[in-house]
């Protein structure tokens, strides 16, 4: 160690990884694995959730699993909780659609309300 | 950097070792495999998180679930549960004492809401087996700021301000200690690390050393900065593999990043570090003692002054300083006296580590403000006296320190209000007794330890503790005379003026504040020939209430002796000649008709 500069830079690095075992007052994405999620392939939508957060390097930003809510027939379903928010809960995700919903929802702050659950309709 | 949703932490202390925590990492990295989890899930080998009669204890992050007394067969449907399916398994979960339902989160759970963790901050929450992980939770910037900001003046000033005391028993401000020895003359100094944790049942010293090494590290290198040494030591029990693993480990990583060596971050610092293994004997926790075992002589103490101050290692200045108290100084250089002098009470500043054990609930190594009752360690931390029994007393300091009784369980606990009552903060340990503990046969527990572990090369501590057990195994058997009381108060007094060291000087601690807080029960010892909790062998005997015997016979049936005798249907007796006191008849007893006295 030659540096201080050094020092936060190593710091920087490993920092991002240890932020799982902190609360980052970040959102937190939790996906629906009961068996009707699993079998409507929320197992695909997780790992979807996962490529794109490390694409875009969001490692603050929490991904945890849950069970069945009762809304069966709209798995999978994925719900984003954000601190002191009502939680959104989408609706019938696809691989595809999750990464629409990381990059308008969590990075431009614009939940897509089309694809949000409706119990009226 | 590999990307993980999701992070457990398993305890690796030398409590959840012991409880085969090792086996359950590898297992669940199998069977984590297995399910081709193994890219997602990062199992963590980590320090101990205090909760030891729990473990094997298992962290998952980011949702903070807390598992405790997981067990190598519950992996199978742990990961099926809460890794596929995302289920949390309640059966794991850890119930409070008295509670219908189960917390799920490590942050809600009693014995955990109270504390406040400064020097344990990071056991529990890094690998300490990664550097990297220390760096980032801001490890090694105190280094660089002394190195970089500030004068060793300057450091000793900011510790002296922050009002930090010894954490190993004595209490003495660091600040000045290290003040001494800047300003001892002196062309090479020393910095060591007091690691020889002795105290029967104190461990936090070692959780330290296992959960957060870099840490001590640290300090000590800041320490070597302030005095103008570049040479320490961390003499440290052989008894603690994996703390003297880990240390190693930790020193050789932070050679490797130039944190210890030549020309720490390029200002021209030296410092390097050693570890010395002490063989366990107690009296090596005493400064001069511990000095001497290092320099590769036997272990015993010289008369101070010279303190080590001046004339420490091979007769050059040396600082020394216990573990715990290391640990509190980056945190200190980071933070600002200001904010360690916040927390505490007006004298005693910062947070004590206490080993809670004995009759309580919840045992294990908690942190909290120096001033907290021991009410809240006892009932809220502690969650109270094991079976619901009541309180009788706790013993502090070891065997150095004294016993407090219920009345003193609102007392703030911090470094004089224990001497006050004739205790001590020693190094931490926390002993809590309940009614069915007999004071003066712990007092002659604690001096049979003392005893046998004096030097003997003062013959107060020598020969005074010796005659002192004596008069405390005789009033035991029942044998005691009233003229043994004023003997003990004496021979107390005498060994505590005279005794060479630390070690003699405190020895008859728990003997005067039993005498202090618990004189009637030696005197119903002496006087009436009977121990009050039931403890003391020679003064029971066991008797059987006829109202209350149905003739079973069951009593007789489970006499390891043979010593009840009685025809099924009638009253049974007791031959007390032949009487072991072992208790088992009043344990099977269904009509609680067999009582001690």
């Amino acid at each position: 160690m030659r540096s201080l500069e050094e020092l936060k830079n190593l710091k920087a690095k490993t920092e991002k990884g240890l932020s799982l075992r902190e609360d980052t007052g970040k959102p937190t994405i939790t996906v629906h694995m009961g068996t009707c999620g699993i079998a409507n392939g929320a197992r695909t939508v997780l790992n979807a959730v996962l490529s794109e957060l490390q694409a875009r390097n969001l490692t603050d930003i929490h991904v945890t699993q849950t069970g069945c809510p009762g809304l069966c027939y709209l798995e999978p379903l994925v719900t984003i909780t954000e601190p002191g928010k009502n939680p959104f809960v989408y609706s019938k995700v696809s691989s595809e659609n999750v990464k629409k919903i990381i990059v308008e929802h969590l990075i431009n702050g614009r939940p897509i309300t089309e694809w949000l659950v409706n119990l009226e309709k | 950097m590999e990307f993980y949703r999701s992070h457990v932490l398993v305890c690796t202390g030398t409590g959840c070792t012991s409880s085969d925590s090792r086996l359950l990492i590898s297992g669940l990295r199998k069977e984590l495999k297995d399910r081709g989890l193994e890219k997602e899930i990062q199992v963590i080998e980590t320090g101990c998180f205090g909760f030891c009669n729990l473990g094997p204890i298992m962290v998952v992050y980011p949702e903070g679930v807390f598992y405790c007394r997981v067990k190598e067969a519950d992996l199978k449907e742990l990961v099926e549960e809460h890794f596929v399916k995302g289920r949390v398994v309640q059966r794991l979960l850890y119930r409070e004492p008295g509670a219908t339902v189960k917390t799920q989160e490590f942050n809600n759970i009693e014995f955990f809401k109270h504390q406040k963790r400064i020097a344990l901050a990071n056991c529990g929450i890094i690998n300490p087996e990664k550097i990297e992980e220390y760096i980032a939770r801001d490890g090694y910037f105190a280094l660089a700021k002394v190195l970089h900001e500030m004068t060793p003046a300057g450091v000793i000033e900011e510790l002296k301000k922050a009002g930090l005391r010894g954490r190993g028993g004595g209490g003495f401000p660091t600040g000045m200690k290290w003040d001494f020895a800047y300003k001892a003359k002196g062309d090479q100094k020393y910095v060591v690390c007091n690691a020889d944790e002795g105290d029967p049942g104190a461990f936090m010293d070692r959780s330290v050393l296992e959960g957060d090494p870099h840490a001590v590290i640290e300090a000590m290198a800041i320490a070597g900065y302030a005095i103008g040494a570049n040479q320490g030591f961390i003499y440290v029990r052989a008894e603690y593999p994996i703390a003297v693993e880990r240390l190693q480990l930790a020193i050789q990583q932070a050679h490797d990043l130039g944190l210890l060596g030549k020309n720490i971050f390029g200002m021209g610092f030296d410092f390097d570090l050693d570890i010395r293994l002490g063989a366990g004997a107690f009296v090596c926790g005493e400064e001069t003692a511990l000095l001497t075992s290092i320099e590769g002589k036997r272990g015993e103490p010289r008369p101070r002054p010279p303190f080590p101050a001046n004339s420490g290692l091979w007769g050059k200045p040396t600082i020394i300083n216990n573990v715990e108290t290391y640990a509190n100084v980056p945190h200190i250089i980071r933070n600002g006296w200001e904010w360690f002098a916040s927390i505490g009470t007006e004298k005693s500043k910062g947070t004590k580590v206490f080993a809670l054990a004995g009759k309580i609930k919840n045992t294990g190594l908690i942190e909290v403000p120096m001033g907290t009752t021991l009410r809240t360690i006892v009932y809220d931390i502690g969650g109270g006296i094991l079976n619901d029994k009541k309180f009788k007393a706790a013993q502090t300091g070891g065997p150095s320190g004294g016993c407090l009784s219920a009345e003193l369980l609102d007392t703030p606990i911090d470094y004089d209000n224990l001497i006050a009552v004739g205790s001590m903060m020693g190094s931490g340990g926390l002993i809590v007794m309940d009614e069915d503990t007999c004071m003066v046969d712990i007092a002659r527990f604690f001096l049979e330890f003392t005893q046998d572990e004096s030097c003997g090369k003062c013959p107060p501590c020598r020969i005074g503790t010796k005659r002192m057990l004596e008069i405390l195994t005789r009033i035991t058997e029942g044998k005691g005379t009233p003229e043994d009381l004023n003997n003990l108060e004496i021979l107390a007094k005498t060994i505590k003026s005279a005794a060479l060291c630390g070690l003699g000087q405190t020895a008859p601690n728990p003997v005067l504040s039993t005498l202090r807080y618990f004189r009637h029960e030696y005197e119903a010892h002496i006087y009436d020939k009977k121990c009050p909790a039931g403890v003391c062998k020679a003064l029971l005997s066991y008797q059987i209430d006829p109202e209350k015997c149905r003739g079973c016979g069951l009593c007789a049936r489970n006499c390891p002796t043979k010593a009840i005798s009685g025809k099924i249907k009638e009253t049974f007796v007791i031959d007390a000649e032949k009487c072991i006191k072992c208790g088992a008849c009043m344990e099977k007893c269904k009509f609680g008709a067999i009582s001690k006295g």
